[in-house]
């Protein structure tokens, strides 16, 4: 009986020794260890045999099953590395020297920064408000302390509708509706009013590279007691490094605007060469950036606050022009172009 | 407005101090002073006075002579000269070898076979004013080699201020003006103005002059005669070139001069042409000639100034030709007068012409300076024409003084304002040194306002913080945090729906954000065979393109695709903007804020691309307000709009806004292959939805249950509605796997998929309740296909 179970044994090996793939293994295994497997045919044939045979027997038999099985394992291992290997081989590198083609559509710039400064302002506890475009004569010049003849209408000239109301030609049209708006919870609250106004205005000039009759400024005020000159440069200064992500100087010249009272052309220094003077700045280390002052009591009066009680700044800033010096947009024009192939590289930017 | 330090200084003494300093100090605390600061006379010496000695023609030149002068260097120099007044033992402005004229250095050369050993100088050579007609003539008392810089003010420090920044204080448009800021600025005195006193021609006659209209607040005039010189001094006339303006004649120049001093326009009449002054307007329209030759258009509300009858100057504005100070005039009328800013100016603007004089009205002059102006002129002409006589007293009417301002604050209104200490003393001393009369007693103080900044400068309280805020310097403020309550900052909704709108359809749609005008571009739309609909109008619009506003941002869209054509084979633009729709009962616009998107493809189908859009708008509706839009038949109300496929958006029981295909008519105008799509969406409706929130569901342990049914019904039956409206709790989801449209009918599967959540459903329950919607569907018209 013996005999038997070594030929098989040597028939396996034998077999196993050229085996082709997968699948003829997995013929051997039925040959073998199959239903009808020689190895299984010789178990069964265990009971024709007598009981002193049939324990030495089923011993051996069972050390060729366990045998077998190990040995098939091992070859399907064998195989499946074999495979893998084949198959890593097989598998191209990939040429990722060819370009990558990113897709992304577009943010008008103006959003970008108009985002950029509303966190800011935001982060300072400003809300940010909004208003519609066309406006009345009381809120673009009477609630602002310019009465009709003043010269400084002739500063803006201003669009005109059919039926007397207008286009606003500043953000500060926005002022007096912000008071009233927050005057209640500063009077029976105590809440100070902070408060930034993005908005679309207009004037009424011919265009060129440097001038558009549509552009985007962003008006800013806050309110409370005591609010002085004091906190205005401070809060300027604060909030253009941060917009600017740099360390920024500020200085205040005498600029008159009737809805301010003392009013201020604000001076950034440099950004480009930080002071020194260059090209950009036109050699003075500055560049004039915003319109800013204390709530001229009229205005404030207007918005049903108490002068006397109450003080507050007010700024402007020239989101249009932030856009165009951040990003280097020499045409103003394009801003509002429509332009995707210019407008496209507007991505993103935090 | 150009300003000349050297007349700076005839009213305060600055020595010691650094003049740049000064400007740049002046430049931050008055009025915005230009970058560019220029350095007269710097780039001339080496000039001295000669005297000619000998004239001899050149033999070969009609233009050249031969001179030999004396420069005072104790020889003759041979000098050739091309000028046509020389003659001999005229003194005149020499240029030495070594001298330095702007550009020209000055060494010995040949000119025309002669050796010229110098340059003899005219005054535009100098620099001093734009005269090339022939050399300077100097005086013949000057010695000879006196430097030409000891005789004329050729070195000065000139500035520019920006005028924009004077609007406010029409005290700054003159030099005694600007001088008080620096005297202030440098804590020095201000000298008072010399004056002649005109009291003592008291007892002589007025002139006879009357004011017939309320627009003149005040008319000074006086009249002087024997006037003997034509020609200003040098130093004054160097001083008006400096200043950007052209010596003309004696008269003309000191005219031009007081005002260039103390601000007041003073025009000057030929006393042969005006005898009885008259101040009033004229019913009737005329045209009427100006001094510089214009023949000017004058309505019913200019003001004039009138002999008798006979216009001879628009008041505040401009002299008449007629009456103009010409070269022989002997004996003139000099008018002092200060009208109403806002009709010169209106004035001014009506006949679009502004001058000097108009400028300085339209500030609102303070008319207490017009008998002050009429002294000094006297004095200025008095000491360069000794024999001049006045022959009337100063006829003066004041019909129209400004109120006196007073004003009373306490030293904590300024700390409160300041927000830093700024002592009692340097209020005092800051205040009077601007000219304001101070009362101070403890911390309460009292300030007169001085006439010249009360015209309407300075009328309040806070207009004193700024003239002790802006003398203290901004720059030495200590800048401080304001103390205030921390409370939540609140976004407005319609400001986070407008922010996640751009997001999502830049980020996942890969749109791009455009911006464009609020009206209409009628040639732009008109290529595209889009006409502009009838809307409130710009009234003074200088384009007549732009004069209709926009009712809608399609059209507008349309324009910026149709300029984009060749950008890509699909694209998509967006923007949020404002459109008016015509008047409400108020005669108020009716403004709302809109998105607008429209898609341009030429590689998919108009129908692809129309259910792109939805896709669009329902992910919008989703992720914002966790709805689903549902879109109704609309008929399209304009021509730009394809008649048949025009939806309304509907979300959470709001109409939204309108999608629509753009009527091939236009389309074909942009592309003739290309499909484009639109949609427009209110953001106020929009906002107004109300966000159904998250509703969070656990994933349900147990198997769901797929049933698929087949409808059939009419091609716009609302199938998702209907189910929704089933109401059953076991419905997990539906979604539509198949459509078959035949003709106005279509066949519908949907795939419902069915979960209890807690157990697992059975076969009996499950199509129970699929029964039941059957049954709800039924009700619609929407029918099972057996």
């Amino acid at each position: 009986m013996n005999s038997q179970i070594l030929e098989l044994k040597g028939k396996l090996e034998e077999r196993l020794a050229q085996i082709k793939g997968a699948d003829d293994l997995e013929s051997v295994r039925v040959a073998f260890l199959g239903k009808n497997g020689e190895i299984t045919g010789l178990l069964k044939k265990m009971g024709s045999l007598a009981a002193e045979e049939r324990k030495s027997f089923g011993q051996a038999v069972n050390e060729l099953k366990g045998f077998a099985t190990q040995r098939i394992a091992a070859k399907t291992a064998e195989l499946r590395d074999a495979e893998m290997r084949r198959m890593l081989e097989a598998t191209p590198e990939f040429d990722v020297s060819v370009p990558a083609e990113p897709r992304h559509g577009s943010y008008h710039p103006i959003t970008l920064v108009q985002r950029q400064c509303e966190n800011v302002f935001r982060s300072m506890g400003f809300t940010v408000e909004d208003y519609s475009e066309v406006v009345t004569d009381y809120e673009c010049f009477e609630s602002l302390n310019i009465p009709k003849f003043h010269p400084a209408r002739d500063m803006q000239d201003t669009y005109y509708l059919e039926n007397g109301q207008l286009l606003k030609s500043q953000t500060s049209a926005a002022q007096n509706a912000i008071y009233r708006k927050y005057r209640d919870a500063l009077v029976n609250d105590g809440k100070p009013i902070r408060a930034i106004f993005p908005g679309r205005c207009f004037r009424n000039e011919s265009t060129d590279a440097c001038h558009e009759n549509t552009f985007f400024q962003m008006e800013g005020v806050m309110v409370d007691k005591n609010i002085s000159i004091s906190n205005l440069i401070f809060f300027m200064k604060t909030m253009l490094s941060e917009v600017f992500q740099k360390d920024i100087k500020v200085r205040l010249r005498p600029g008159f605007f009737p809805f301010v009272e003392p009013g201020f052309e604000l001076d950034i220094s440099c950004l480009i060469c930080g002071g020194e003077g260059c090209p950009s700045c036109k050699h003075s280390g500055w560049l004039e950036l915003c319109p800013c002052g204390m709530i001229h009591p009229n205005v404030l009066r207007e918005g049903g606050i108490d002068p006397d009680e109450y003080t507050g700044f007010a700024f402007g800033l020239g989101l249009t022009r932030l856009a165009m010096m951040k990003y280097g947009i020499k045409d103003i024009r394009d801003l509002n172009g429509a332009s995707l192939t210019d407008l496209e590289q507007f991505a993103e930017d935090k | 407005m150009l300003i000349s330090m050297n007349w700076i200084r005839d009213f305060v003494d600055l020595d010691g101090l650094d003049t740049n300093e000064l400007i740049h100090k002046f430049s931050l605390s008055t009025a915005e002073v230009e970058n560019e600061i220029f350095y007269k006379g710097s780039d001339v010496f080496g000039v001295v006075c000669a005297e000619i000695v000998s004239v001899e023609n050149h033999p070969d030149s009609k233009k050249l002579h031969l001179l030999k002068v004396d420069a005072g260097d104790g020889k003759l120099t041979d000098v050739v000269c091309g000028a046509p007044n020389v003659r001999v033992g005229m003194k005149t402005a020499f240029a030495k070898v070594g001298a330095k004229l702007g550009e020209i250095s000055i060494s010995p050369r040949d000119l025309a076979g002669y050796t010229s050993c110098g340059m003899c100088c005219s005054e535009k050579e100098l620099g001093i004013s734009d005269d090339h007609s022939g050399i300077m003539e100097l005086d013949a008392c000057v010695e000879n080699g006196t430097d030409v810089k000891e005789i004329f003010d050729i070195d000065d420090v000139v500035f520019e201020v920006d005028n924009k920044s004077l609007t406010n204080r029409p005290d700054l448009w003159g030099h005694y003006g600007i001088a008080r800021e620096f005297a202030a600025l440098a804590g020095r005195e201000l000298k008072a103005l010399e004056c002649a006193d005109l009291s003592e021609y008291d007892s002589l006659p007025c002139v006879d002059m009357k004011i017939e209209d309320g627009l003149c607040r005040r008319y000074s005039c006086i009249r002087f005669e024997n006037i003997t010189k034509n020609v200003s001094p040098a130093n004054m006339r160097i001083r008006l070139y400096y200043c950007g303006m052209r010596a003309i004649n004696l008269l003309a120049d000191l005219t031009n001069y007081v005002m260039l001093e103390i601000r007041q326009p003073m025009p000057a009449f030929d006393s042969r042409k005006v005898e009885s002054i008259r101040i009033r307007r004229f019913d009737n329209p005329f045209d009427f000639k100006t001094l510089d030759g214009v023949e000017r258009h004058i309505d019913e509300n200019t003001l004039m100034i009138c002999n008798g009858d006979i216009p001879v100057a628009i008041a505040g504005i401009m002299g008449g030709l007629d009456s103009e100070i010409v070269e022989d005039t002997t004996s003139l009328v000099l008018e002092s007068a200060n009208f109403d800013c806002v009709s010169v100016r209106k004035s001014s603007a009506r006949l679009s012409h502004r001058t000097d004089a108009s400028m300085r009205y339209e500030k609102s002059l303070d008319p207490e300076m017009t008998v002050t102006a009429a002294g000094r002129f006297l004095k200025l002409l008095r000491d360069w024409d000794p024999g001049v006589r006045v022959t009337s007293r100063l006829t003066d009417e004041y019909p129209a003084p400004f109120d006196k301002v007073s004003l009373e604050f306490d030293k904590s209104f300024v700390d409160k304002y300041t927000g830093i200490e700024i002592s009692n003393e340097r209020i005092v001393k800051t205040l009077v040194s601007l000219g304001f009369k101070v009362e101070n007693e403890g911390d309460s103080f009292r300030v007169d306002v001085p006439t010249w900044r009360a015209t309407k400068d300075v009328t309040m309280k806070a207009d004193i913080i700024e003239e002790i805020t802006r003398i203290y310097g901004y720059d030495n403020f200590e800048v401080n945090t304001a103390a205030a309550p921390l409370y939540p900052v609140r976004p407005f909704e319609e400001k986070s729906d407008e922010e996640l709108i751009k997001d999502i359809l830049v980020k996942s749609f890969f749109l791009h954000e455009v911006h464009s005008y609020i009206w209409a571009y009628s040639d732009e739309l008109r290529k595209l065979g889009i006409e502009v609909e009838k809307n409130v109008r710009l009234r003074n619009a200088t384009n007549p393109n732009i004069e209709t506003l926009r009712r809608s941002m399609i059209p507008t869209q349309l324009c910026q695709v149709n300029q984009n054509t060749s950008y890509a084979p699909e694209f998509g633009i967006f923007e949020i903007g404002r459109v008016i729709d015509g008047l409400d009962e108020n005669n108020m616009c009716r403004e709302s804020k809109k998105l607008a998107i429209t898609l341009f493809s030429k590689v998919q189908d108009t129908e692809k691309l129309y259910f792109k859009l939805i896709e669009m708008i329902a992910t919008l509706t989703d992720s914002i307000k966790h709805r689903r839009p549902a879109f109704a038949k609309k008929s399209a109300d304009h021509a730009y709009i394809h008649p048949k496929n025009c939806n309304d958006v509907i979300c959470g029981g709001r109409n939204i806004g309108v999608i629509g295909v753009v009527h091939p008519a236009v389309a074909a105008n942009i592309d003739k292959k290309a499909a484009v799509v639109f949609a427009e969406i209110d953001i106020a409706e929009f906002c107004a939805v109300e966000d159904a929130g998250i509703s969070y569901a656990e994933t349900s342990k147990y198997p769901s249950v797929d049933v698929d049914l087949t409808f059939i019904c009419d091609r716009f039956a609302p199938i998702a509605a209907a189910i929704d409206a089933s109401g059953s709790k076991l419905i997990r989801a539906y979604r539509v796997v198949d459509v078959y449209t035949d003709g106005e009918k279509k066949s519908i599967s949907v795939r419902i998929e069915f979960n209890a959540g807690d157990r697992t459903l059975q076969r009996d329950e499950v199509m129970k309740v699929a029964d039941s919607v059957i049954d709800a569907l039924a009700a619609q018209g929407i029918a099972l296909k057996s």
